[in-house]
């Protein structure tokens, strides 16, 4: 059992992966002697050495492009973009080549790749380095994407993603890497990366959150207990695939639902996922699915993102417009 | 432009064995290996390598104006480019290709029907690649070259470099066009590569045209000039010289097989047909252009050098025409009966794990196909 902070949870998941395997390779920029800007791959270039920790240029399409031919010679390589707003460049790479050489070839090749993205707001930055482009790569067949919420996912998860054959985009919420801290116990059984957890139980409302909401929506659901409402809080996971029977379930009990994500509403997870459960629990339903996210702007500048990002407030009005509908 | 040749931009003349004429010369720097065979026989399995390849070009884009692929990338005027550095390679050797290396696909031994079958929209190119030790056609320009990389920085770590072991070093063949030329990714690859020490040959082949855009809107200087900047050598070949080809490719190879770090060749040759069947040169270059570089053709300078020294004869022409012929058939029946996937198929070629949900999908999409059956 050790304490740990998301960032060290993720070092530590990465560290095991490395262990377990010696086809794992770390790449990105920044990643070697510094571990990372956000000290992610701290101390596993000299463990590990420069082979397999590589220091990449600094251009991110290289970085998913030469990871594309290390995975057909048979390396498993997780790819570290810097932040959210720099994965552009490599758009085409993950998007044409990535997600589709599989299909491409009728399963021949295999892109068992991770690549990493710190995402979300914050944490007082500049432009492009608060963003959550997570709906971009869940809209993208062939690509599946998961993010984690607090240290004990992080360090099965990063783990259960290098163990996939299939590409993943790992989804860190950067806001949460020195947060809080967690006990893991590194003799449990994990459970299954591709699945949904209730985060907190309740039985008036049910809030669906990822990331760094997750954590967000505790608080409101605690700040609602203190009003005499129940609210469910369920943690995703796993965006692409969803997984939604565990949200079925809820929404059959509760009536009610609310999506929350820091990404832009529009045609955000929030719209999938509202979609889906008015067409599974539709009779279930006593108030339409609401979205409480990022406004439909660029990011702004950071002396505004308070306003912009979804907070107790924002998500508490969505819970009152909710259960007064 | 292109008309006046390969000293136009300011470059050195290229490397070249064999003139347009047919005559032999030498070259200081790069000689013809027959690799301890008989030189003629090579050079005769290179006219037919080169003519079959000319033949799968033609009855494609044949079969393409019967209706019968929805589109053909024609290599014509390219065989030398191609079987030159296809023959060079080593069977460890992996090829990274664009969509135009159907001369590099038949050395590798990849059967022709495979390429067809992505043309007439069967498949999107499906084959293993580690079957021929030849990648998937890339249609994106330019991407393939960082797969390239990269794979080399897996035989890198694999510890298949600079052995001094023949038949382990391996070297990494990326294809693309003086088009791609311009793609931040080949730049990237570049710098991957050079930074690395990685064991890639960046074979351009300068076709003169990227659709209707010339070499000069992609380059104010030859291009195998560029490989200085990223700190590496690069060299130019004439590409409709198979001879010239295979020679400077076979260095190139050993050389990055040798852990030197990458090296760029720039194959000159020209595409005498069209970027695609759907392409019409005539909106945007003189017939003159296409002229000049007939009289350059790669087949005609070997036929003319065999002939002339007494190297081959009239029955040996006759029977690699009539393999060619034979090949015609064979392509033509084949793509015409070529199997179509079933409609369900795609859903099991998303992922290794299937997820539920595209599952559900897949099952949805089997009970509404279901439900057309037995009706009229």
């Amino acid at each position: 059992m050790t304490k740990m902070t998301l960032a060290k949870a993720l070092n530590a998941g990465l560290r095991k992966a490395m262990e377990d395997d010696p086809k794992v390779l770390l790449m990105g920029e920044d990643v070697g002697k510094l571990g990372g800007v956000f000290r992610i791959t701290d101390g596993l270039q000299k463990d590990f050495g420069e082979d397999r920790v590589i220091d990449s240029p600094l251009a991110e399409s290289g970085i998913i492009g030469t990871a594309v031919g290390m995975a057909m010679r048979g390396y498993r390589p997780v790819c570290e973009i810097q932040f959210d707003g720099f994965v552009y460049p490599a758009y085409d790479q993950i998007v044409s080549q990535v997600a589709k050489l599989h299909f491409r070839t009728h399963g021949a090749v295999k892109m068992p790749m991770v690549i990493r993205i710190p995402y979300g707001g914050g944490i007082g930055a500049v432009e492009h380095h608060s963003e959550s482009p997570e709906a971009q790569f869940a809209h993208t067949p062939g690509l599946k994407v998961v993010t984690c919420s607090n240290p004990i996912d992080g360090y099965w998860m990063i783990q259960q993603a290098i163990a996939s054959d299939d590409p993943i985009v790992f989804l860190e919420p950067k806001r949460q890497y020195h947060a809080d801290k967690a006990d893991i116990d590194e003799t449990a059984v994990p459970v299954p990366l591709f699945s949904s957890r209730i985060a907190r139980p309740g039985a008036d409302l049910t809030l669906l959150a990822y990331g760094p909401t997750v954590k967000t929506c505790l608080k409101v659901a605690e700040a609602a207990a203190g009003e005499g409402r129940s609210v469910e809080v369920v943690d995703l996971r796993t965006l692409s695939p969803l997984d939604l029977e565990p949200v079925y379930d809820s929404v059959r009990r509760t009536g009610r639902a609310i999506v929350v994500h820091e990404a832009h509403t529009n045609l955000g997870m929030g719209s999938e996922i509202a979609a889906r459960i008015t067409e599974r629990c539709f009779y279930s339903l006593q108030a339409p699915v609401l979205r409480v996210g990022g406004f439909d702007t660029p990011y702004p500048p950071s002396r505004l993102e308070e306003e912009y990002l979804p907070d107790l407030d924002r998500v508490l009005d969505a819970v009152d417009r909710s259960l007064e509908f | 432009m292109s008309l006046l040749g390969p000293t136009a931009q300011g470059g050195p003349e290229f490397i070249q064995l064999l003139t347009p004429e047919g005559q032999r010369v030498e070259h200081p720097d790069y000689a013809f290996d027959a690799g301890g065979r008989d030189e003629a026989e090579v050079v005769r399995g290179f006219y037919r390598d080169m003519v079959l390849t000319r033949r799968i070009d033609t009855e494609s884009t044949a079969l393409q104006r019967h209706g019968e692929l929805g589109i053909w990338t024609q290599l014509l005027g390219q065989e030398a480019a191609q079987i030159g550095c296809g023959r060079a390679l080593l069977p460890q050797d992996f090829v990274f290709p664009t969509y135009r290396e159907h001369g590099v696909a038949y050395c590798r031994g990849l059967d022709p029907l495979r390429i067809l079958s992505l043309f007439r929209g069967v498949d999107q190119g499906a084959w293993d690649p580690n079957e021929h030790n030849f990648g998937n056609y890339t249609i994106v320009i330019g991407a393939q070259t960082l797969h390239a990389t990269g794979y080399a920085m897996g035989v890198q770590r694999d510890g298949l470099v600079g052995t001094g072991d023949p038949d382990r070093d391996t070297s990494v063949v990326a294809f693309f066009g003086d088009g791609a030329s311009s793609q931040g990714d080949v730049n990237e690859a570049f710098i991957f590569a050079a930074s690395y020490n990685a064991p890639v040959v960046f074979f351009c082949q300068n076709n003169q045209w990227a659709i209707s855009e010339p070499i000069e809107r992609q380059s104010r200087i030859p291009l195998y000039q560029r490989a200085r900047g990223f700190g590496f050598p690069g060299v130019r070949v004439d590409g409709n010289d198979v001879l010239a080809v295979h020679a400077v490719t076979q260095a190139a190879l050993q050389y990055t097989r040798d852990g030197n770090g990458p090296m760029l060749v720039e194959a000159y040759t020209y595409r005498m047909g069209a970027h695609t069947t759907t392409d019409d040169p005539t909106r945007y270059r003189m017939s003159e252009e296409l002229e000049y570089w007939k009289l350059k053709d790669p087949i005609s300078r070997v036929k003319v050098y065999l002939t002339r020294n007494g190297l081959a004869d009239h029955a040996f022409f006759d029977s690699v025409e009539l393999e060619a012929d034979e090949l015609g058939v064979r392509l033509r029946e084949g793509c015409k009966s070529m199997p179509e996937q079933h409609p369900l198929a795609i859903f099991d070629q998303v992922y290794v794990d299937q997820t539920p949900e595209l599952a559900e999908q897949r099952d949805t999409f089997a009970a509404y196909l279901a439900s057309f059956e037995g009706a009229h």
